[in-house]
């Protein structure tokens, strides 16, 4: 086990910044903290350097709990949001730092910082100062500096938060490749949970200074275990449904009553990749209007209006929207596939949300 | 400013109100500048102006004076006593400050503020209250044969009262703007303390740090009210530069007082230059 955080807590003054969170990373992962900004995946982050000390709970490296040593002795590489890096420094100076502590001869450390350098694509900007650099590269830099004193565990705090769209799909990439190069155990803090599915290899989700869901991007995603993992992680379409005449409703769309009474609520979502679209108008059972469609590269996004007013979203592939001339404007028919329950009389659910109900196909066609 | 006028005139759809500015603008300016010469440049010019009016050999003959000579030497002893024991507090409050939470936190800013508030010949009798005849102290002091009042420390405590906020309230604004992310960075890099601040937190508050010695310098150098409280006058020994102007002045010498008075323009000089050199540098480094 590389990093194991055991119900550890922290709060800020009387706010909870962190509550009662466990979990173990894996020798070698790749792991995302996911959250909403203050749901306390950064101080998590704090409290595994030691910039933080928790209330109660334990933190253990490798097996040894730490709580008690020093940041200096933890060894464990830390990329600031901001980059930190040392301003009145050169980009070599700034990486020799952590080298020159430990007492390196000078000629392992201009070694060490040359490899480095080789690694992270800094040739020829040794002798540059921060203020010279371009935001990817005073990122390299700081990424260089926490690496060169070998440490166990690199974390990063939203590394890819600061610099242009183009350049973070570049870095993302990237960091997946280092991490396959170095094979070391890397924690990154991230509020993009599209960022965080591409590149880790499991997900926390944060919520509140809590952990809601610990797995694989897949798992989060199609098994969510609470409303929380369920609408964070991926577009979801949310319906609010009442209970009437034996099945529950909104509006013109008909749900199964889940063993509920008339009467009572819940809460139900789906992915927009379950609603099923036709041009012809009368192939499924519900109808809308086809009002805006964004492209998100292969697949598009269509967002559609029931007569009723209510907005739904559904996917579709390039070659399936052209194939069925779809367009702006149009009356279509669409069925919804699956879904799952959020809550029941507003009742949290815990795994059941994990569970996909499948819908006949062409559920009440022609009305 | 400046600045903020003309990222507004670059703003796109912004332009700037350029018929407003024509003739208005310059009238302002002129304003400015003919205050800033009839009541800056001018009296400045005219202190070297009377001093030399009677030629250099006047000039150095009542610089040479012995009582003045001693002055200078004074001047130059409590600034080297009282500036470097405000760097070090100011450095250590502004660092406290900036950088952590504790209690009393707002109750040491209102402290470092207080000689700014309080008006420097009330500042000298404090201390006369506290170490004179009658005083707190006075009594204890007596007895053991300290002499503060009348003497160079009474003057340095006087000094240092004085010249307490400069070196403070110039960092604070500059540690609090760079955060602790930096020295935090240093530590996770298994920098202590020690290393961490010489390395990281002083190098990049340093121009900042010997603006402040260098404006705290200057008032030191200059102080006159709370020196003159508990300096006594006695020529030779506790006449600091601008006590000996004052005293030169009163027996209407035409040419000493205005002679030493150039030492003390020159040093206003010289920190202005210097004060515009740093802000260049850090303008430049940031």
């Amino acid at each position: 086990m590389s990093i194991e955080l055991k119900s550890v807590s922290k709060h800020f003054g009387k706010v909870a910044a962190v509550e009662d969170v466990s979990f173990a990373v894996t020798e070698g992962e790749l792991i995302a903290l996911l959250g909403p900004s203050g749901s306390g995946k950064t101080t998590v982050l704090r409290l595994i350097a030691g910039l933080e000390t928790p209330e109660s709970g334990g933190i253990f490296v490798r097996g040894a709990q730490v709580n008690d040593l020093p940041v200096q002795k933890r060894n464990i590489g830390f990329v600031f949001q901001s980059y930190a890096l040392f301003k009145h420094m050169t980009v070599f100076r700034n990486m020799a730092f952590g080298l020159k502590i430990k007492k390196w001869p000078s000629e392992r450390i201009q070694a060490r910082v040359r490899d480095l350098a080789g690694l992270l694509d800094l040739n020829g900007l040794l002798e540059r100062y921060p203020h010279q650099l371009s935001g990817g590269q005073r990122q390299r830099v700081a990424i260089g500096r926490a690496l060169a004193p070998g440490p166990n565990v690199l974390l990063l705090d939203e590394p890819f938060a600061a610099v242009d769209a183009q350049i973070r799909q570049e870095l993302r990439q990237w960091l997946v490749r280092v991490h396959l190069d170095l094979k070391m155990t890397i924690v990154f803090v991230t509020h993009d949970q599209e960022e965080a599915m591409e590149v880790a290899d499991r997900i926390i989700i944060f919520s509140k200074g809590r952990v809601e869901q610990i797995g694989a991007p897949q798992e989060v995603y199609e098994k969510p275990t609470n409303e929380f993992v369920a609408r964070f992680v991926g577009v979801m379409n949310v319906l609010e449904l009442e209970v009437r005449n034996g099945a529950a409703r909104r509006e013109e769309l008909e749900f199964p009553a889940h063993g509920l009474a008339d009467g009572q609520k819940m809460r139900i979502g789906f992915r927009p990749y379950a609603v099923q679209v036709s041009a012809d108008a009368s192939a499924y059972r519900y109808r809308a209007v086809l009002r805006r469609t964004y492209f998100l590269g292969v697949m598009l996004r269509l967002e559609m209006e029931l007569p009723s007013g209510l907005i739904l979203r559904s996917r579709i592939s390039k070659e399936d929207y052209a194939r069925l001339g779809l367009a702006d404007g149009r009356t279509i028919s669409f069925q919804i596939r699956s879904y799952r329950i959020l809550s029941k009389e507003d009742e949290p659910l815990g795994a059941e949300v994990a569970t996909a109900h499948e819908l006949a196909p062409n559920l009440g066609e022609g009305i | 400013m400046k600045t903020s006028a003309n990222v507004i005139s670059t703003l796109p759809g912004k332009p700037a109100p350029r018929t407003a500015r024509g003739s208005f603008h310059w009238l302002l300016v002129g304003v400015a500048v003919l205050f800033s010469a009839v009541f800056l440049v001018l009296p400045l010019l005219n202190v070297f102006a009377q001093a030399l009016a009677a030629g250099l050999g006047p000039y150095w003959h009542a610089l040479a004076d012995p009582d003045t000579i001693s002055a200078i030497r004074l001047t130059l002893i409590i600034a080297a006593i009282s500036v470097p024991l405000n760097a070090i507090f100011g450095l250590a409050a502004s660092w406290a400050i900036a950088k952590f939470e504790f209690r009393g936190k707002a109750f040491l800013l209102s402290l470092i503020d207080l000689p700014f508030s309080i008006s420097p010949v009330v500042a000298g009798l404090l201390f006369v209250l506290l170490f004179g005849a009658n005083g707190l102290l006075g009594h204890w002091l007596e007895v053991h044969q300290v002499k503060i009042l009348f003497a160079l420390p009474g003057m340095v405590f006087a000094t240092i009262f004085v010249t307490f906020p400069y070196v403070a309230r110039e960092l604070i604004p500059i540690m609090r703007a760079q955060g602790r992310e930096q020295e935090e960075a240093a530590l996770t890099l298994g920098a202590n303390g020690w290393r961490t601040f010489w390395h990281v937190t002083l190098p990049s508050v340093k121009w900042g740090l010997f603006y402040g010695i260098v404006l705290c310098n200057a008032r030191a150098m200059g102080e006159f009210g709370a020196v003159a409280v508990v300096s006594g006058h006695i020529a030779g020994q506790t006449d600091t530069l601008p006590l000996r102007v004052e005293k030169l002045y009163n027996e209407f010498d035409p040419v000493a007082p205005f002679a030493v008075a150039t030492l003390l323009a020159l040093l206003a000089v010289a920190t202005m230059l210097l004060k515009a050199l740093l802000e260049w540098k850090t303008r430049h480094e940031s």
